[in-house]
């Protein structure tokens, strides 16, 4: 069999094609994007693939597809599966008919996360299966187990990888696609689908009894197994934890689960009962250690496991001390060098975003804003957010910022892709509980972050074919907004008189910043500004942007340092010739 | 074939070609008959910030991941990025590092200040370095872009990995109408 080397992620969309599945929806969010991106080019064999606006929306969307027969994955990152709560702890009850994964990707360590969630919770809350594979191949393998699991037992099935499984690569043998035996064609029962109070309530029975029966699945299913080596230290762990462990201690037993939830009893008081000394050894929360230690069973855990962050091998070797307790044996590397200069994410050369937060920081308010390129608008030297709290909350905060009487203007800075997601809620409440904040939508005609996605204001699916734009503008002006402008923040004398204007305006006023992201509408040829030394004053203004392109010049006669514009990365976005006082920065 | 797994760091800043640099190392030892795992950097960390690439290779890879201490190589594509990880190099590893400067913002923005001695620490940290003109040599074997190939180029001639493997990953990584140029700006740095 041939073996390719594939991303966790792109292991997924094969195994996903693989399984016979159909229909693949979700929203972008690192580290679960590149999954439906790879799965879209089985589109051809009979795959189709949706960007939803939110993930809840993609949630409903591949329930119904569910039941209706089809097999299919749906994909967000751990924050997107708050948004997608709602369906799927309904979904629980009534299930599915066709095969359904539920793939999320957890950000342990906050790679690119506000925060980091062990999902492995949400199985157990909604009483479904999650597997927890380690590497590519077992992301390929447990699509297709999770959606014969799915089936065997009517049941939606997470699949929780984590950034360091989803972004990893690692070698994985391919085989050939085979479709489902379930019939795709929508059989009427609403004793089945309708979850009212009378129904739902022998749904609730059939939940446990699911449960019990997956249990019983999961004490003989090769997705949990037992690898004796030493006997006197066994190691229960999941997920690519289980990679660590088998570096850090090669010679221990260990009992990996791949299903970790629900629970195989019957697997751990085996394993428990061959070893002398019990440990588990898991990611972000002790949801293993808690369920040994409540059958009875001692074991240590989270005394000498972090309960923060990603457990890699330098953690390891940590562990393995204290468990051991002896020093730590890893080789002693070279200092950390801690006096280097950082080097922080930060705002592309020529990104139109820039150009508001500068506008911005000329006046004194309030600024919410929320998750997206923008948010490094709170880095230095602009400095220009005050909050962040989830997708869409921007806008909404913006409300509760000034009901709770604060005197300054309130001002909301939300993407496109994130309006689309959930920001026109709050915008409605705005209109409606007679707010007076302004609103900045950031459309720059594209979901930038996680790398380009489309979204229902580009005109194209993720199909690739053309199809209607929904219209910012006209969107905001449905929700009962009269002071709508649109204008190109690149143009800034323009974007500063709108903003101060509309600061001023005691009604909900709404400005969108278009202008496309530079990343992805490069121009051809750019021919790079330059400053003039005879000119510059050496204010440093433009510095002030912090554009990557315009650096200070160590090399400057006199002692005094001078901005230069590094010429392979300027975009020729004429921020910068805007900004200056004395026209020293040259080009067209 | 060796049965201890070499660990390979590739560092630089966003966008100057770590991750395709990383896929030519894992394709080359996957060629080799070698197990491989890689780990990346995605979302925001990419947008302009200091970025790391792992791959490891041998007869059998468990963690994706390289422990401090313990790599064989490392490349960076700009200057002072290697001196960060210089951690996680073992006694005896090389070091191959593009002579490029990228300032970053905090430097840009006056918070913080570029080592003026930065070459000078390079020498004192890594016994074994080769100091690349990554850019210079790139621009004349066709374009600047491919300064991460000229590294890649230094780091296969420290690596046991036969050079004709290189070669077809290489190909078989960049588009068919760049493929002469990037073969060139492998060979060139291949030579250093």
């Amino acid at each position: 069999m041939k073996k390719v080397l594939m991303s966790g992620n792109e292991a997924i969309a094969r195994g996903a094609y693989e399984a016979g599945v159909t229909i693949g929806c979700g929203y972008p969010g690192t580290p679960s994007t590149e999954i439906l991106e790879n799965l879209v080019k089985y589109k051809e064999e009979g795959v189709y693939c949706e960007w939803a606006p939110n993930e809840k929306v993609a949630m409903e969307v591949a329930a119904a597809a569910a039941i209706t027969g089809a097999r299919v994955i749906v994909t967000m990152k751990h924050v997107g599966l708050n948004v997608a709560a709602d369906p799927l702890m309904t979904l629980a009850y009534i299930g599915v008919r066709g095969g359904m994964v539920i793939c999320v990707g957890d950000d342990p360590g906050m790679h690119s996360s506000q925060n980091e969630q062990d999902t492995r919770n949400y199985a157990r809350f909604a009483k479904i299966p999650v597997l927890e594979p380690s590497d590519s191949q077992e992301m390929k393998d447990f699509i297709g187990l999770g959606i014969e699991l799915s089936e065997k037992f009517q049941t939606p099935v997470i699949l929780r990888g984590t950034t360091r499984v989803c972004h990893s690569r690692s070698l994985v043998e391919t085989r050939e696609r085979k479709m489902g035996p379930v019939k795709v064609e929508f059989e009427r029962n609403p004793q089945r689908w309708v979850p009212i109070p009378a129904w739902a309530r022998s749904m609730r029975v059939k939940v446990e009894q699911r449960l019990h029966d997956a249990a019983e699945f999961g004490n003989t299913s090769p997705l949990n197994r037992i690898e004796w080596r030493d006997k006197s230290l066994g190691i229960v762990t999941s997920g690519v934890v289980y990679q660590y462990v088998r570096d850090a201690f090669p010679n221990a037993s260990i009992l990996k689960l791949g299903m970790a939830f629900p629970f195989p009893d019957a697997k751990i008081r085996e394993f428990a009962a061959g070893v002398g000394r019990l440990l588990v050894i898991e990611e972000l929360d002790s949801i293993l250690e808690e369920h040994i230690l409540a059958m009875g069973i001692a074991c240590d855990g989270r005394n000498l496991v972090p309960g923060i962050g990603e457990l890699i091998p330098s953690v390891m070797a940590k562990i393995k001390a204290a468990v051991e307790k002896s020093d730590i044996t890893v080789p002693k590397p070279l200092p950390v060098a801690a006096d280097l200069p950082g080097r922080p994410p930060v705002l592309c050369p020529g990104c139109p975003h820039r150009a508001l937060f500068y506008t911005l920081k000329k006046h004194d308010v309030i600024v919410t804003g929320d998750i997206g390129c923008y948010s490094l608008g709170v880095l230095k030297p602009l400095e220009r957010m005050d909050t962040i709290l989830c997708m869409g909350g921007g806008i909404s905060m913006t409300q509760g910022v000034q009901r709770a009487g604060e005197k300054r203007k309130v001002v909301g800075v939300v993407g496109d892709s994130t309006f689309f997601h959930s920001g026109i809620t709050g915008l409605l409440n705005i209109v409606y509980n007679k707010g007076t904040s302004l609103v900045c939508i950031l459309d720059n005609r594209t979901t930038a972050m996680t790398g380009h996605q489309d979204h229902p204001g580009t005109g194209k699916t993720l199909m690739g074919e053309m199809t209607r734009e929904a219209s910012i503008p006209e969107l905001v002006r449905a929700c009962g907004v009269k002071r709508v402008h649109t204008v190109d923040p690149l143009h800034l004398a323009e974007l500063d008189r709108l903003v101060a204007e509309e600061l001023e305006a005691d009604e909900p006023s709404v400005i969108i910043t278009r202008s496309p992201c530079l990343l992805k509408e490069r121009k051809k040829n750019v021919v790079s500004r330059k400053i003039n030394a005879d000119k510059c004053k050496k204010c440093k203004k433009c510095i002030g942007l912090g554009c990557p392109a315009i650096e200070l010049s160590a090399t400057s006669e006199g002692g005094t340092v001078a901005p230069v514009i590094n010429p392979l990365l300027c975009n020729a976005c004429n921020e910068c010739k805007q900004v200056c006082p004395f026209g020293a920065i040259e080009g067209e | 074939m060796e049965t201890i797994t070499k660990n390979i760091l590739l560092a630089g800043a966003g966008g100057q070609g770590i991750l395709l640099a990383s896929e030519i190392v894992a394709q080359t030892a996957m060629h080799c008959g070698f197990d491989v795992k890689t780990n990346e950097v995605h979302g925001m960390a990419q947008r302009g910030g200091s970025v790391v690439a792992q791959i490891r290779y041998g007869k059998e890879v468990n963690s994706p991941i390289i422990l401090e201490g313990t790599a064989s190589v490392l490349g960076s594509l700009e200057l002072i990025e290697s001196l960060r990880y210089a951690h996680f190099l073992e006694p005896g590893a090389w070091a191959v590092i593009s002579h490029q400067r990228m300032i970053p913002v905090t430097v840009s923005s006056g918070m913080a200040k570029y080592p003026e001695d930065a070459e000078e620490r390079i020498r004192r940290t890594f016994p074994h370095h080769k100091l690349v003109e990554a850019e210079r040599i790139a621009q004349e074997t066709g374009t600047i872009k491919a300064a991460n190939v000229v590294v890649l180029g230094a780091i296969a001639s420290v690596l046991d990995l036969p050079r004709e493997a290189w070669e077809t990953a290489v190909a078989a990584c960049v588009k068919p109408q760049h493929r002469d140029l990037n073969l060139r700006a492998f060979a060139a740095g291949f030579q250093l």
